[in-house]
């Protein structure tokens, strides 16, 4: 009884805004739902996985921008560009693990080499003709659910909430199956697991991979929502660092450390943008939790939660 | 192109010494702490700020300021181990990783508050002079920072190799236990080593402010040029980190010439990852 | 069961193992002994695939397996434990197991169920649930077997396992040996506590400096003047043997 509570009270809270007509509300249900989602992503690979990533920011601006192109320049469907987005993001995640992991790269090495492909990514699709360059992409305003993108904002908000409910359910699938325990297994001893028959390089790309397509659909929500892109929101290293923060201050390997690090987050965002409106001071205190968390409570705020349910 | 070739290597030269002092830096501080510095391009542009309030509310050419702007940031890199970086990681390698990353959020951001987001420069009186040699036109600034820079690093280098500190710190580097049995402290040595690898950076804004613009973002930038000459040259090694800054320059001003402006900076994450996945000992291979 | 021919590795210019020959029959248990630096360790990590040898060649059942990954020689039935044990530190001592008994079942029960089995039959009962961070240096070398055992081994390969153990603690492991070879499984073990050896092995082969110097059964090696030469230095057998 006392273990379900807190997932039962996050639930709640989420159907919270569907009861409300406070566009408000909804609007910041769904800011934090997509960023419990990405946070969730980052977490499978760089909680569960280890994989510490600086760089996820380059799967959410394949996922934005794979979703924004087949729609502008090809025509698709709009909800055609959820598959597609995934199987980028997958394919990135996979090739970007695949020769990292071969080359022997882990810890800050990897956390580097990710960057390093974000920001490549940045300036191609800075100087490309088909991402739009610098002046971004602009989807058509067209509101009709077959054209993904929806009057009512709860729709938004649904939505949100499945790739949430999917990206948790894929880090309860890590927490309970043989894959899990073998990723995690890797995390802590490689040579261990490879002497118990576990294949090391495949488990992290694949692990590497599934992070990466659920990073790309949080991409293609926030095309379908703000109907524009560029490639500095697309590769930005604030995407990746708060994807990062999310799932470090809820607690890394954790199921539900995401979903209180992005209601933390976007609590501390909403509070100080309210009572100061200089840029900076929110981010800036992102930073200083971060410290207290990997200097205080490495495991993150479910720690305490835990510890008192 | 042929033309604009030989200017464009002289150019990328002049650049990359500053950068090898910044890289000096981070593989001063990777070599003695064994220990990835992800802030140290966000302590750069706090450098460059802090250069450039003194040029341009005190009038204080950087030139001028640069001692003070070094000793300042020694006393910064040291302060920030001393009571941050270090008892926040306790010696575990991800969360030090963690830690100059919430370092890093802490600076980029609060630079954006006290400065908000605009590029800013300084004019100084040499800003623009430029200097016939042969074929070629020299700009002032960037030859005059490329010799300073040449010198400190020849400074830093004598320091670390002839003075008792120097010394300790490098045995410090190299066998923490053995250290300790002869009387010297490691957790000193390392806030130490970490506020000469950050004085580096100080000395570097001063170099680099005449010719570059500072905004809260350029430490991003810095960071992965740095780390970029740090894994080309080795990690943690001083002649590596010399020539892989020359070699970064060059090859940011070759990209720049035949890429194009947008398409050119890719260069260097590019290099970046070659190196990393194809040789990740660096070309000289001096460190693990 | 196992062949090894002619296998050979330099690491700079050192010569670590120069041309090991090494035969296990099925159902025996067989040692690979030798001084420090002999190159024990070297052999073992090139037969389970985690160094690879310059030259020479690694059989199981007729299939030949050098330059194998280590994973799909474990997968193979071919598993190794380490001297130095490398617990998953942040999983419990339960979940360490499971991981062996998931190379052989999809199934989440099956394999917790096999792996609680494996624990209780090692002595672990007690510890199944704490982290495997918490148990003793003893606790820790039963949990490498057990964690290898989960895995259904044809053939298990020991290293050190009594290695910074008390002689209670070894005649233990020593019975435990036992008992895994009665229940069908092959071994194949590195030991530097002689008479840890001279207890289990039906056959030894001695190593030193990279070289094979003598083979045969315990009994044998012991009375054999350049084992003890190799152990206790150049004239000590004639020394011996003068009294």
């Amino acid at each position: 009884m006392r273990r379900a509570a807190v997932p039962l009270a996050l639930g709640v809270l989420a159907l919270l805004p569907f009861a409300s007509s406070s566009q408000f509300l909804v609007t910041l249900a769904t800011l934090t739902a997509v960023s419990a989602a990405l946070g969730q992503a980052w977490n499978i690979a760089g909680g569960f996985g280890g994989l510490t990533s600086f760089g996820h920011a380059a799967f959410f601006g394949l996922g934005a921008y794979a979703a924004a192109i087949l729609q502008t320049r090809y025509g698709l469907n709009p909800w055609l560009g959820l598959p597609a987005a995934a199987a980028v993001g997958g394919a990135a995640g996979w090739l970007i693990g695949f020769s990292a992991f071969r080359a022997g790269l882990r810890g800050s090495y990897f956390a580097l080499v990710t960057l390093a492909f974000a920001e490549a990514f940045r300036v191609l699709a800075n100087s490309l003709d088909i991402t739009g360059g610098g002046s971004g992409i602009l989807v058509a305003l067209h509101p009709a659910p077959g054209n993904f993108q929806f009057a009512d904002r709860r729709v938004s908000y649904a939505l949100a909430l499945l790739l949430l409910g999917l990206a948790t359910g894929a880090a309860a699938w890590l927490a309970s199956g043989r894959f899990g325990a073998q990723l995690m297994a890797v995390r802590e001893n490689e040579d261990a697991a490879r002497a118990l028959g576990v294949a090391v390089v495949r488990t992290k790309s694949a692990t590497l991979a599934l992070s990466g397509a659920l990073t790309a659909l949080g991409g293609v929500l926030y095309v379908q929502s703000y109907l524009y892109l560029d490639p500095g929101i697309a590769f930005s290293a604030e995407r990746s660092v708060e994807m990062l923060l999310i799932a470090m201050i809820g607690g890394a390997g954790t199921i539900l450390g995401p979903l209180l690090g992005a209601i933390v987050v976007h609590a501390i965002a909403d509070t100080t943008r309210s009572l100061i409106a200089t840029p900076g001071v929110a981010p800036m205190l992102y930073g200083v939790v971060l410290l207290v968390i990997v200097g205080v409570l490495p495991g993150g705020l479910v720690r305490i939660v835990a510890r008192h349910a | 192109m042929t033309a604009l070739l030989l200017p464009a290597i002289v150019g990328g030269l002049l650049t990359g010494g500053v950068y090898a002092l910044v890289a000096l830096g981070l593989t001063l501080i990777y070599g003695v702490l064994h220990i990835v510095n992800f802030a140290h391009g966000a302590l750069l542009m706090a450098a460059m700020f802090g250069a450039w309030l003194l040029a341009a509310k005190l009038g204080l050419d950087p030139l001028l300021a640069l001692p003070l702007l070094t000793a300042a940031m020694f006393a910064v890199g040291w302060a920030l181990y001393r009571f941050v970086i270090g008892p926040v990681s306790r010696g575990q390698d991800r969360a030090i990783l963690l830690a100059t990353l919430g370092v890093a959020v802490v600076i980029d951001n609060g630079a954006l508050m006290l400065f908000t987001g605009d590029s800013r420069t300084i004019e100084t009186p040499y800003a623009l002079a430029m200097l016939q040699a042969g074929p070629l036109l020299l700009p002032e600034a960037k030859l005059i920072a490329f010799v300073c820079a040449l010198l400190l690093a020849a400074l830093l280098w004598a320091f670390m190799a002839l003075t008792d500190t120097g010394r300790a710190i490098r045995a410090v580097a190299r066998e923490p236990e053995g250290a300790m049995l002869v009387g010297i402290r490691p957790q000193r040595m390392f806030a130490l080593a970490y506020g000469i690898g950050t004085a580096c950076l100080g000395a570097a804004a001063c170099l680099l402010l005449p010719s570059f613009y500072v905004s809260p973002q350029v430490g991003e930038s810095f960071v992965l040029i740095a780390f970029t000459i740090v894994v080309l040259g080795g990690m943690g090694s001083f002649p590596g980190a010399l020539v892989g800054g020359l070699l970064v320059g060059v090859t940011e001003n070759l990209g720049g010439l035949y890429l194009g402006e947008s398409l050119g900076p890719i260069c260097v994450p590019l290099l970046f990852i070659a190196v990393l996945l194809l040789r990740p000992t660096g070309l000289f291979g001096a460190a693990r | 069961m196992l062949e090894v021919r002619n296998l050979r590795r330099r690491f700079g210019g050192v010569l670590a193992v120069d041309g090991l020959d090494l035969d296990v029959g099925r159902g025996s248990i067989t040692a690979l002994i030798g001084p420090n630096g002999a190159g024990k360790t070297t052999s073992f990590a090139m037969i389970a695939g985690f160094v690879r040898p310059d030259s020479g060649s690694v059989r199981l059942d007729g299939t030949l397996m050098t330059g194998w990954a280590p994973e799909r020689i474990a997968a193979a039935g071919m598993v190794r434990t380490f001297q130095v044990t490398q617990p998953f530190a942040g999983l419990s001592v339960a979940e360490n197991i499971r991981l062996g008994a998931f190379l052989r079942t999809r199934q989440r029960r099956r394999a917790t169920a096999e792996a609680r089995a494996v624990g209780t039959r090692l002595g672990l009962g007690a510890w199944l649930d704490r982290p495997a961070s918490a148990l003793t240096v003893a606790g820790r070398k039963r949990l490498e077997v057990a964690r290898a055992l989960a895995t259904v081994p044809r053939l298990l390969l020991l290293d050190e396992v009594m290695a910074g153990l008390n002689p209670s603690e070894i005649n233990e492991i020593v019975a435990l040996v036992r008992e895994v070879r009665a229940q069908g499984v092959t071994i194949l073990l590195i030991e530097h506590v002689m008479q840890a050896v001279m207890a289990l092995a039906d056959h030894a082969y001695v190593l030193a400096e990279g070289r094979l110097i003598a083979q045969g059964t315990p009994r044998q090696i012991a009375a054999d003047p350049r084992v003890i030469e190799a152990y206790l230095g150049h004239g000590a057998a004639a020394r011996i043997a003068n009294g």
